[in-house]
């Protein structure tokens, strides 16, 4: 009875089986993304009642803060799906890895852009050499460094694997990124919403930011899946399953 | 197989490498001439005033051998690459990561001592007061091998690859702000007449880890790399 899950992880690491699977379940994460999404823009920008001090220019971090969660989330994925890529070399860890590093530098980079935004009203700089925005910067690099690698290679899986080690040497930046506010004195603010604790903030504004969490989440789970089917496709070209899945989408 | 001794097998390796870099000295000038270059530049940029030149030194002297030790690192293994030689130390029964610690040191003392031992006249070119320069040869002692070990491993990871100039730069940059952040620390600190024990104390520190670690990583990067 218990042993029917081990059983389907291990399954779900061959490639055929996690094309049907990733095809399944993307239209349902796409789904709960556009419907999380929709809501949690409504509540945060409709429904949230304006900051006493900051008026509505806060409501950037319904879009902001989830991102800025998503940018370290992915890349632990990805350090996470390189060192299994590289220890048991397995395909699809590659393949996660490295279709993990587009969507995690485009959060890094729309956390860059939307912080700079609200920067410039609130601090009166669009930047500042900060501890939190130079660690994300960074972030932001190592990503760029990773999609580089993997594209320097001829042959893709030797680039992956080498991707995934430097994506590994750089797992050290994302603690710095997450307590770099606690350890520095920043402009940055602390973080306001606590998972085992109080959150310092009102429910109404609270509930928006963490459906829009949600969002994120299921958004780069549906990105994910769509990016591994295609890869894996390529990867797999003179496979039998991927000839049998091209003969079926012959136009008759 | 057991081949020979390591201290033999390490004497050697170090020995052939120097050699190499000896035989190709105008080589050996560039990264020297280049960091002259960029520093030579920035007071025609900035303007002759004294005051600002003194704040920047520091700074500008540390990003400047780091510019140059980047130029010189994508060289570390081509040649040894090309010929196959790195492929037979590969094969060798003397651990890689040991014969690769020894390309290291060997390349940092082709390319990095040079600059440090014109960092004083580029500092001074600068005006970088008198009591900053033990502050910035020590910053520099310590940050230098620190960049030549971080670097050796990208630059094995690179190594399966053909165009890797800029990608390097890339790779670098996340790695090396935490250097160039206490070595200019140092610097500054030494300039305001502050302590600046502490963060030459962090380089230290790091250097101490990557000594141990980047060679195991720098091998591993290699094998993946030449892996096919």
């Amino acid at each position: 009875m218990s042993s029917w899950i081990p059983l389907w992880l291990h399954k779900l690491g061959s490639p055929p089986t996690f094309y049907r699977f990733a095809g399944a379940v993307r239209p349902w994460a796409m789904g709960l993304a556009l419907l999380a999404g929709a809501i949690g823009l409504y509540g945060g920008l409709v429904l949230a009642p304006a900051d006493y001090q900051q008026g509505d220019a806060y409501r950037i971090i319904f879009i902001h803060v989830p991102s800025a969660w998503m940018s370290m989330f992915v890349y632990a994925v990805m350090g996470v799906s390189g060192f299994m890529a590289l220890v048991w070399r397995m395909k699809l860890a590659e393949v996660v890895a490295m279709e993990s590093a587009p969507i995690g530098a485009a959060f890094t980079f729309i956390t860059l852009v939307t912080g700079s935004l609200w920067g410039k009203p609130m601090w009166g700089t669009w930047w500042t050499w900060d501890a939190r925005l130079t660690s994300e910067l960074v972030l932001l690099f190592l990503y760029l460094g990773v999609i580089g690698l993997y594209h320097a290679f001829e042959d893709r899986r030797q680039g992956a694997r080498a991707a995934s080690f430097l994506a590994i040497i750089g797992v050290i930046n994302v603690p710095i990124v997450h307590y770099s506010v606690v350890w520095w004195n920043t402009l940055h603010q602390g973080s306001t919403v606590n998972v085992f604790g109080h959150s310092k903030m009102a429910g109404d504004m609270l509930w928006p930011l963490l459906v829009m969490t949600l969002a994120t989440k299921a958004y780069y789970v549906a990105s994910l899946c769509r990016r591994a089917r295609t890869d894996l496709l390529a990867l797999e070209g003179g496979k039998d399953w991927v000839r049998r899945i091209a003969e079926a989408e012959v136009p008759r | 197989m057991s081949g020979a001794p390591l201290p033999r097998a390490c004497a050697a390796m170090l020995r052939r490498d120097l050699l190499l870099a000896w035989r190709r000295r105008g080589d050996l000038a560039m990264p020297v001439l280049y960091a002259v270059i960029v520093v030579v530049l920035f007071p025609f940029a900035l303007g002759p005033d004294l005051a600002l030149l003194q704040r920047i030194a520091g700074g500008v002297v540390l990003v400047t051998v780091l510019l140059a030790m980047l130029l010189a690192l994508d060289a570390m293994f081509a040649s040894d690459i090309e010929d196959g030689s790195l492929e037979q130390l590969v094969l060798a029964p003397q651990p890689l990561a040991l014969m690769l610690g020894m390309k290291i040191l060997a390349h940092w003392l082709a390319t990095a001592l040079p600059l440090i031992v014109i960092a004083p006249l580029l500092a001074g070119m600068l005006h970088l007061p008198a009591a900053a320069m033990p502050a910035l040869l020590l910053a520099l002692l310590l940050a230098t091998p620190l960049l030549s070990l971080l670097g050796a491993v990208l630059v094995a990871l690179t190594a399966g690859t053909r165009r890797s100039g800029m990608l390097l730069a890339l790779m670098l940059l996340p790695l090396c702000v935490p250097v160039v952040i206490f070595a200019a620390g140092a610097v500054a600190a030494a300039q305001e007449g502050l302590p600046w024990f502490a963060p030459v104390a962090w380089l230290g520190a790091a250097l101490i880890l990557c000594v141990v670690l980047a060679p195991l990583a720098c091998a591993a990067a290699l094998r993946i790399a030449l892996d096919s």
